[in-house]
């Protein structure tokens, strides 16, 4: 029988495991997941490529963001390496694609699992260090990496930076906003889905129970060192593969993209958007690639009035940011996850909400 | 429901099967310091397959501390362990886990953030398979796995009686349930000897008899070699085959409950901590 698709569920009754195991319990989520789908899909047909490109930034942050997730949020491993990693990617990528002239879909995984490797290379020390010595430790492979580009000028070309090659598809090029937004938008949803199955089975159990309790964690036959080291690399694969999409879309690659900045942004990310929670980082990825893009439309819509005071704003970015982020941490440290399943929450029992 | 008499009837009888011949785990001089201070001095203890055997003694005696040695916790200073017949003193506690050995904590070692079904799917953790392609793609084989062992964690819910808390959070849960819950992640990885640190501590009459049925019914079903460490004597009478007294970590006395308590030694160790 059709459900009238504007009453909200009460509540969902299973019969079978598998059913109750199921991440879309019932036809309406199911129907809601395909049209979210098929709004973005539809996005280039109504927006202008400049949105375009805002939206291909935001599906790449995406990919990264839940990468950190993965290692940050989910696994409790704190790393300020994040940017270093998606420059192992880009890098790996770039070299095969610009020097070597391989196909960019084969440079793409390939990007990815450079960085896993490095990845879990510098997440060794993970096995001694917690917490902020953990983080240092991961500062370092961010150092190490980022000298290492910049020094090693006979396949990276130094400060100058690499020019990146367009994808192909046959003869057709991926050279522009439109173009890629398919590629990046496929790519988005199988990260999305499959680190959504991970944390519903048993390699993501794994990783929050290392997060939770890693006494409890060796007791019940987990490998400590085996599953921080899977954590870092599939982080860095995420990183990685978002590193490498991000160089070819941008066409330019230099040191300066993969400093400790970029790090730092993807740990916002997550801290806004929620940490341990896909949606988290997809709100965090949305909300920190849109800021800035937001209060620069604002300024120039208001800068002929106040002319002062919009460079002031402008400057203040950086410091904008850092206040946000406090206050997240403050008042709604599960992040902009959190405040969207309260609102859920709130329309499942509204009108008769007490 | 008919619960376990546990307050010093001693009447019930174990119809589980204990071998006596084969000992499941074998301590021999194990000693462990901690700087200065010696948690355990020169313990020799034989653990037989399929008993029960409840470890006593004063706060401090060292209880604690043995069972760490036994899941790997601790590294004795000296001494050698071996269960089933191979020699796991070196080994790491997730590989002890593998082999048969699980246990519960006397202060509640949960995944507080987790549900009540997750943490008992995570004490299946050595029993599933899929790595992590095969679970970002959950897809046939790993899909399948899940299900499976889902379906085992479901008879434990039933039998521990903690099916409305399935999908609860167990930071949520109060501490007694917690305990049960612990429980039945220890019994999910299906082991062969399960170490029981004060499972019953902080509970009352009540929550203590269920808790004193679980352990026997674990005993009868499966045959699960269990020790126990436990304050109340009325529980360690009804529920022990053998105790093991520690006193400032030595092995002071060792035998059926009835001898134990008759003791000269065990009554002035525990006389002492009275005045
Ligand atoms: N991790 C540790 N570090 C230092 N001392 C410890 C540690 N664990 C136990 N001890 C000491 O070992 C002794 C025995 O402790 P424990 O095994 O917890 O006793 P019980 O469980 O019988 O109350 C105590 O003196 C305690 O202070
Ligand atoms: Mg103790």
């Amino acid at each position: 029988m059709p459900r009238n698709p504007l009453v909200m569920d009460c509540g969902i009754f299973t019969t079978r495991y598998k059913d109750d195991m199921a991440i879309l319990h019932h036809p309406g989520a199911k129907l809601k997941v395909l049209a979210v789908i098929i709004v973005f899909a539809a996005f280039p047909l109504f927006a202008s490529p400049y949105y375009v490109g805002v939206a291909n930034l935001v599906g790449i942050a995406v990919i990264g963001a839940l990468g950190l997730n993965i290692l940050t949020g989910y696994t409790g491993q704190i790393s300020i390496g994040h940017g270093a990693f998606m420059g192992v990617g880009a890098y790996t990528a770039g070299i095969l694609t610009a020097t070597h002239g391989l196909s960019f879909w084969i440079a793409l995984p390939l990007g990815g699992i450079a960085a896993a490797l490095v990845g879990a290379f510098f997440g060794i020390p993970s096995l001694r260090l917690k917490g902020l010595y953990l983080a240092i430790a991961t500062l370092a492979a961010q150092v190490i990496i980022h000298f290492l580009i910049i020094h090693t000028p006979s396949l990276t070309k130094g400060t100058a930076g690499m020019v990146l090659p367009a994808p192909q598809i046959g003869s057709y090029r991926l050279d522009n906003d439109l173009s890629f937004y398919y590629l990046i938008l496929i790519l988005t949803i199988a990260a999305v889905v499959f680190a959504t199955n991970i944390f519903r089975s048993r390699v993501g159990r794994a990783f929050m129970a290392i997060r939770d309790r890693d006494l409890a964690a060796s007791v019940i036959g987990i490998n400590l060192f085996q599953y921080k080291l899977l954590a870092f690399a599939l982080s860095s694969f995420y990183a990685g593969v978002a590193g490498a999409l991000w160089g070819h879309y941008m066409g330019v690659i230099s040191p300066e993209h993969f400093t400790i900045n970029m790090s730092i942004m993807y740990l916002a990310m997550i801290i806004i958007g929620g940490l341990g929670s896909i949606m988290g980082a997809i709100f965090g990825a949305f909300f920190m690639t849109l800021l800035p893009i937001l209060l620069r439309e604002a300024v120039s819509l208001f800068g002929g009035v106040f002319a002062n005071i919009s460079g002031i704003i402008l400057s203040m970015q950086d410091a904008i940011f850092g206040l946000i982020i406090i206050l997240f941490l403050i008042y709604e440290s599960e992040g902009l996850a959190k405040l969207w399943k309260n609102f859920k929450e709130y329309f499942k029992l509204w009108p008769f909400s007490y | 429901m008919a619960s376990a008499g546990t307050t010093g009837s001693g009447f019930l009888l174990k119809k589980g099967c204990i071998d006596q011949l084969t000992p499941q785990l074998t301590i021999e001089g194990l000693t462990l310091h901690f700087g200065g201070v010696t948690a355990l001095t020169g313990i020799y203890l034989e653990i037989m397959r399929g008993e029960i055997l409840a470890v006593i003694g004063p706060n401090g005696a060292g209880k604690t501390s043995l069972l760490n040695c036994i899941s790997g916790l601790y590294r004795p200073s000296e001494g050698k362990i071996a269960f089933e017949d191979r020699e796991i003193t070196q080994l790491a506690p997730y590989q002890r886990a593998r082999m048969g050995i699980g246990r519960t904590f006397q202060n509640i070692e949960l995944f507080k953030h987790m549900t009540v079904l997750e943490n008992l799917m995570l004490g299946r953790h050595v029993h599933l398979k899929p790595g992590l392609i095969s679970s970002g793609l959950y897809w046939g084989r790993a899909q399948r796995e899940e299900v499976k062992h889902r379906r085992r964690v479901e008879e434990i819910i039933d039998f521990l009686e903690i099916q409305s808390i399935r999908k609860k959070p167990v930071g949520m849960l109060a501490y007694g349930l917690q305990k049960r819950v612990e429980l039945g992640r220890a019994l999910a990885m299906e082991p062969t000897l399960l170490l029981l640190d004060e499972p019953m501590a902080g509970m009352n009459i009540e929550e203590k008899e269920d808790m004193a049925r679980f352990v026997l019914d674990v005993s009868e079903e499966w045959g699960t070699t269990m020790v126990l460490i436990e304050h109340d004597m009325g529980v360690v009478m009804d529920v022990s085959d053998r105790v093991c007294v520690l006193d400032f970590g030595r092995q002071i006395a060792d035998g059926t409950p009835e001898k134990v308590q008759q003791d000269p030694l065990v009554i002035r160790a525990y006389l002492g901590q009275q005045q």
